[in-house]
Parts: structure tokens; C-alpha cells; sequence
């Protein structure tokens, strides 16, 4: 399982972000996406997600053209956005369990997922009480509630403190020590060895 | 198919916890069939003349209050884009929520519109005919509404745009649903009108989700 970009630019209302972009990542590697605000992080997440197009390039999944062969990489990636994808009348549990079943998960990883994150003490609290923190945690743990093998990050640590920004760690390290692969577009410093770097600023594109 | 399952039962149990969408269509089809009644005199044979098509009219209008919210909630708080990046088909996510549209905002008003219609004094002849063709025909109103609703979902105030993209289309399900219960006042064979009505339907069943799934693929960009 590899992901490969080639060539990819983006160009958003008429204004080009970055430009023939290219890396690649293998399991068991995390890719630290660097840039200012407006540098294309989030676009280029978005693109790999396959929800923005790009106007040059090509994404591939284990060597297949992802925009040919949608198929081969649909439920291979889970995208987290920096919005939080939860119902206000739903509780943390009702949410959890239908993205895990949406992504066509198990019940028992919705547990799971609810114990990496400590959210079990929120089981049955209306995600409209929580608060920006708590949204976040019920966010990631989706990653766990129903497994795929690449994640993409938008700002996952934002309104975090310490201690769950240490315990994301923790899951971001196991995911990855079991063949997992992340790109993570953050400003904050995440303390996983063997991490790599992409910076959008720098070299328009070139893997630092 | 069992993600399928899973967005249709999300959509319907937030309908029927935020209930306000239930209430709200079913009071304003009550409220602006009623007002007609009052506007044009009690005369009886003058309503039992103008009740199919005010039935009909009061059905698309009261449907266009909740379509906007079919993806607009969902876009909002980012859960369309996690809706379209799933193993499900775009077009089959937009084919649970119309469904789930159409079970909550439009099967109620074919409930109630027996007791409107009597209040019309349609003849209870009619009645059964009025009922299958707005049950046959009205899926058309919530598959197109679905295409406008993708088109003005990134929109601010996308409501009024929203009704004159999809008003004018809905003319064709209009004319045939009234024509089919005037057949059935003046005792002519209903089932043309019928047969046209659920063809309607089911050439909407094929073209909207397609449209409104390319509507949306262009709303997260």
C-alpha cells in the first residue's frame, strides 16, 4: 500500500497555491505537511480525499491512477476535516456509530474507539453539549471506529490540551507501528519519530 | 446497500427528533389550503371546482419549505464532505435522503389531504384517486427539489433561489396529478393520467440523483 502524487498544482479562484507538488508515502510513515495560512494544506487533503480536483497531476493508490480506478481507494482513507461531522441531537455514541457503520465498521470498534479517546463518561451526552475540545476527541475517534489504513489530518490537535494531544500521539504512533500511514497538516509540533516533512512555503513543492 | 440503510435511518430519526420539520409542513398545507376556502366564498360548487389544484399546489409549495435543509445542515457541519468520501455512491447517498425527505415531509401531507379534500367538498369518488396520484407523482417533487437543493446548497440565502429553479419544474407533475382527479370527477378512465404521473417519477429516479450529485461534487469544491 503506497500513495504516490505526481505533479499535482492547485489553483484556487485564479490564484495559484502551490504547484507540481510530488512525494510519496509508505506504511508505517507519517508525512508532516508545513506551510503558512493559505499555503494549500487543507487543499491538498482535500484533493487526495478526492473532494477538490486538481488542475494538474495525478494521485496514486498502490500504482493505480485514483481518479480511473475510484473504486481501488473509496473506504482506503479516512479524512478528518477541521469541522466536526457530528449531530446536535445525537448523542457521542449515536454519531460514532454511524460513521463506523457508514464506513461500514463493527459496534465493537465504536467501543474501542470510545476508550482510546476517553469519551465513555460522554457515552450518552448530546453532541450539542459538548464542548470544542470534546467535539474534537469524538472527531479522531472516528479513526479508530472503523479502521483504514491512511489518514488525513486537518488540523487534528486544534483545541486539544496537553494531555489529549499526547494521548493522539499515542494512537497516531500505534496506528503507524502497525503499518499504518497519515499526512497531518498542523502547526503545532507532534513529538513522532521518523517523521517527514513537506513544506508548502519553501520549495513551491519539493519534499524538504 | 448497508450504508445505504445507515444515512436513510440517520436522515429519518433526525427528522423525527427535530420534529419541527413534521409540524411546520404539515401546518402550513393545512393552514394555506384553508385560507382559499376564506378568500373565495363558500360557495360549494366553486371549491369542489378549484380543490384538486389548490390540494396540489398547497402539496409543492408546503414541500419547498423543507427542502432546503436536505444537504444544507449537512454541508454546514462538514458532514457532506465525510458523506462523499465513503464507499457509498454520491448518487445513492442522495437517494437515501431524498427518500428520507419523501417519507418525512411529503407522505404526511398524502395522509391529511383526504380530510382537506372533504372540506373542499370533493366527491369522495375522487378522493382515493387524489390520494394515489399525489402518492404516485409526488416522489418527482422531492427527486427534483434534490437537484436544486445540491445547486444552492453552498448559498447563503439559497431558499428563494432554490423555489424558482424548481417551481417551474414541477408544472408537469401539477397538471397531470389535477387532471387526473378532475378525470375522476367526471368519471373518465384516471389511469393515462396515472400512468403518466409514475412515469414522472421514475424518470426522475434516474436523472435527478445523477444531477444532484454532480450539484454537489461542485458545492465542496
Amino acid at each position: 500500500m503506497t500513495l504516490h502524487v505526481k505533479n499535482l498544482s492547485c489553483i484556487r479562484q485564479d490564484r495559484l497555491i502551490f504547484r507540481e507538488l510530488g512525494f510519496s508515502l509508505s506504511p508505517g510513515s507519517v508525512m508532516w505537511i508545513k506551510g503558512k495560512n493559505g499555503a494549500g494544506k487543507s487543499s491538498l487533503l482535500r484533493m487526495i480525499a478526492g473532494l477538490l480536483r486538481p488542475v494538474e497531476g495525478d494521485i496514486f493508490w498502490n500504482d493505480q491512477n485514483v481518479r480511473e480506478e475510484p473504486d481501488s481507494f473509496v473506504g482506503q482513507f479516512h479524512f478528518l476535516g477541521h469541522q466536526e461531522p457530528l449531530k446536535p441531537v445525537f448523542t457521542v455514541y449515536e454519531n460514532l456509530d454511524f460513521w463506523s457503520r457508514f464506513h461500514a465498521g463493527g459496534r465493537a470498534a465504536v467501543d474501542a474507539a470510545m476508550d482510546a479517546f476517553d469519551l465513555q463518561r460522554l457515552r450518552d451526552t448530546p453532541a450539542r453539549i459538548l464542548s470544542a475540545g470534546q467535539k474534537k476527541r469524538t472527531n479522531l475517534a472516528r479513526l479508530i471506529a472503523s479502521p483504514a489504513p491512511l489518514w488525513l489530518l486537518d488540523e487534528p490537535l486544534s483545541s486539544l490540551d496537553v494531555h489529549y494531544i499526547e494521548l493522539f500521539t499515542h494512537v497516531l504512533e500505534a496506528h503507524v507501528s502497525a503499518g499504518g500511514m497519515a499526512l497531518l497538516a498542523t502547526h503545532q509540533e507532534i513529538g513522532i519519530p521518523s517523521l517527514e516533512t513537506l513544506n508548502l512555503d519553501a520549495a513551491k513543492g519539493a519534499v524538504s | 446497500m448497508n450504508s445505504f440503510l445507515c444515512v436513510f435511518k440517520r436522515d429519518f430519526s433526525l427528522a423525527a427528533r427535530q420534529g419541527s420539520a413534521l409540524t411546520m409542513t404539515l401546518s402550513f398545507f393545512v393552514i394555506a389550503v384553508t385560507l382559499f376556502p376564506l378568500g373565495v366564498g363558500p360557495e360549494l360548487s366553486v371549491l369542489a371546482r378549484i380543490g384538486p389544484g389548490v390540494l396540489w399546489v398547497g402539496a409543492l409549495l408546503s414541500c419547498l419549505l423543507t427542502l432546503d435543509r436536505m444537504f444544507q445542515a449537512d454541508y454546514e457541519d462538514g458532514s457532506l464532505d465525510q458523506l462523499m468520501v465513503g464507499t457509498l455512491p454520491v448518487e445513492m447517498m442522495v437517494l437515501a435522503k431524498v427518500l428520507a425527505h419523501w417519507i418525512t415531509s411529503v407522505l404526511p401531507l398524502i395522509v391529511i389531504t383526504p380530510v382537506l379534500a372533504i372540506s373542499f367538498n370533493m366527491p369522495a369518488d375522487s378522493l382515493p384517486v387524489m390520494v394515489l396520484a399525489l402518492f404516485v407523482g409526488s416522489p418527482v417533487l422531492s427527486l427534483i427539489g434534490s437537484v436544486g437543493a445540491a445547486l444552492t446548497v453552498g448559498m447563503r440565502r439559497g431558499g428563494v433561489l432554490l423555489s424558482l429553479l424548481v417551481l417551474p419544474l414541477y408544472i408537469p407533475v401539477l397538471i397531470f396529478g389535477v387532471a387526473a382527479v378532475e378525470a375522476a370527477v367526471a368519471l373518465l378512465p384516471v389511469a393515462p393520467h396515472l400512468l403518466l404521473l409514475s412515469g414522472l417519477s421514475l424518470g426522475a429516479l434516474v436523472v435527478c440523483p445523477l444531477g444532484a450529485a454532480a450539484g454537489l461534487r461542485l458545492a465542496v469544491e
